[in-house]
């Protein structure tokens, strides 16, 4: 049905500038090679990813907490059809890991085959400079995977 | 609370309808939901136009629609609650004459996501998880949000990548049947299995297309159904809401909605049923896996047999309980905000027994059915059970 008249409407380019006041120590710590969670200081609840403000107690009260990183693999896919934003990147794989402090994370998953990928299998999350300079994190197998779990 | 009626249904053809800006779209579910009530535009006190509207032209679709519907005047607003927006909107307008502030409402789902091209709608769509945390850094899609759960279930269940594909196999089945559907032709389990990945387990068969597609409602009360003398009002005899995280990584587990459960358990509570009264459903079916997930949630399988249920195929009708006999989002389409309304639609129409062709008429023996209508990946639940 793509023959049907259409009029082009006027294209729009959209993109926001997302404060980070709050969480500027986690992007910091980033930078310094760690993985930051916040606690809150009045119920004791951690978060990851870290919020400034305690949604169980209402606390505004946090610590920043560094994590281990260390964790079990949850669940994870290969994602092959790509947003149009993302549409240079290579098919990339996504996890989700409980870590050793309980939280769980969502990142790529990198540096493994997909055939070793197994669920409960053991992971790191380390921080990452992507090639376009930004800073986020990714999981990486754990060496000796899964056996200090 | 006063008693609520659905007394009149309108659906549009679902597709890539380039032939049709909203405002028309809408239009061709409207006039034939009033004129199965028998009311006017006039008559009509309050309208929800359920439509996350950012894949077609017009931002705020509610006034547009509306004023080309002929119901400027009317009391207005657009509801939204993520691929739940339709039946979030049948819920307010439900609210809004249980209440006792009106006696006569239209419900208008409908969404035009064929304007943009396909791989900006799938970044439109993976934004609305948790932004900056899942798509800034790590481009999830939404298919990439089920396959999650897919990967999960699996792996704790033993349900295979075959078991997914027979949900679709079904889904096509009775699309082929459905004249409104977006897709009407049957597919074999080896079609889906051969499909391309979309995002592993996921296949491109395992996913609802992406619709353009408009569904209407006329709610009533009790008076007004008496006064219309409406032959078979059909009544909204529970509602159920919950929500779930917006990140995906605060939640428990990967392997059931606990929206779902929520939602369902409050729908059975005002109902006064169990799963066991349903006759016949929709369940939200936007993925292969999605569906499997209802059975459970919703309470018409055990946890983790799901997936025998399709096996076994009762879910088909002339089994225990037909699910998605309509083609489901799978097949008929996923017009986001359209899609709860349709699911109304195709129920009241099932509770009439107005099905056609017949094939695809569920039997009744409790005059009961139930939608199920998920937001996100679980993050708003909202279920309807109507009752003739």
């Amino acid at each position: 049905m793509s023959e049907l008249p259409v009029i082009n409407s006027r294209s729009l380019e959209l993109s926001y500038k997302i404060p980070i006041s709050k969480t500027k120590r986690f992007w910091d710590g980033l930078k310094e090679g760690k993985i930051l969670a916040t606690k809150c200081r009045r119920c004791g609840k951690l978060y990851f990813p870290p919020v400034a403000d305690c949604g169980a107690c209402y606390s505004s009260y946090m610590d920043w907490v560094e994590l281990s990183g260390e964790g079990r693999l949850v669940t994870y896919t290969h994602v092959i059809v790509k947003p149009a934003s993302f549409r240079d990147e290579q098919p990339y794989t996504v996890a989700v890991a409980e870590l050793k402090e309980g939280v769980k994370a969502l990142a790529w998953l990198t540096n493994v085959k997909r055939k070793d990928i197994k669920i409960g299998m053991g992971v790191r999350l380390v921080p990452k400079q992507f090639t376009d300079g930004r800073v986020a994190y990714v999981f990486t197998p754990l060496t000796g995977e899964g056996r200090d779990q | 609370m006063r008693r609520v009626a659905i007394i009149g249904v309108g659906h549009s053809k679902f597709g890539d309808r380039q032939d049709v800006n909203l405002k028309e779209l809408a239009f061709e579910a409207v006039k034939p939901a009033l004129e199965d009530a028998g009311v006017t535009p006039k008559d009509i006190a309050y309208v929800t136009v359920g439509s996350i509207g950012v894949w077609s032209e017009e931002p705020l679709p509610a006034v547009a629609v509306a004023e080309y519907c002929g119901l400027t005047g009317a009391g207005l607003v657009r509801t939204e609650a993520a691929c739940a927006t339709g039946s979030a909107a049948v819920y307010n307008a439900y609210t809004a004459i249980a209440s006792g502030m009106v006696d006569l409402a239209a419900v208008i789902g409908v969404e035009k996501m064929r304007e943009v091209d396909t791989s900006l709608a799938v970044e439109l769509i993976g934004r609305a998880g948790s932004y900056l945390w899942e798509f800034e850094y790590f481009g999830m899609t939404f298919p990439s949000y089920y396959a999650l759960y897919a990967t999960a279930y699996m792996n704790r269940y033993g349900a295979t990548e075959e078991d997914l594909a027979l949900v679709a196999v079904k889904a096509h089945k009775y699309g082929a049947l459905n004249p409104l559907a977006h897709l009407q032709r049957e597919i074999s389990i080896e079609d889906v299995l051969s499909s391309y990945v979309v995002s592993w387990p996921l296949k491109l068969y395992d996913s609802c297309p992406i619709s353009d597609g408009s569904a209407a409602i006329v709610l009533a009360s009790e008076e007004k159904v008496r006064e219309l003398r409406i032959d078979t009002p059909v009544w909204i005899a529970g509602v159920g809401y919950s929500s779930g995280t917006s990140t995906l990584s605060y939640r428990n587990d990967f392997v059931g909605i606990e929206a779902s459960v929520k939602a369902s358990q409050q729908a059975y509570r005002m109902a006064g049923v169990g799963p066991d009264k349903i006759d016949v459903a929709n369940v939200h079916d936007c993925f292969t896996i999605a569906e499997l997930l209802a059975y459970e949630d919703l309470g018409f399988a055990r946890r983790g047999e799901g997936f025998k249920m399709i096996r076994e195929g009762e879910t088909e009708i002339g089994g225990r309980i037909p699910v998605n006999v309509d083609g489901g989002l799978k097949a008929k389409g996923h017009p986001i905000g359209a899609t709860g309304v349709s699911m109304i639609v195709e129920q009241t129409k099932q509770l009439r027994e107005e099905i056609k062709p017949r094939s695809r008429q569920a039997p009744l023996k409790n005059y009961i059915a139930l939608t199920h209508n998920v937001g996100g990946t679980g993050h708003y639940c909202y279920i309807t059970i109507l009752k003739r």
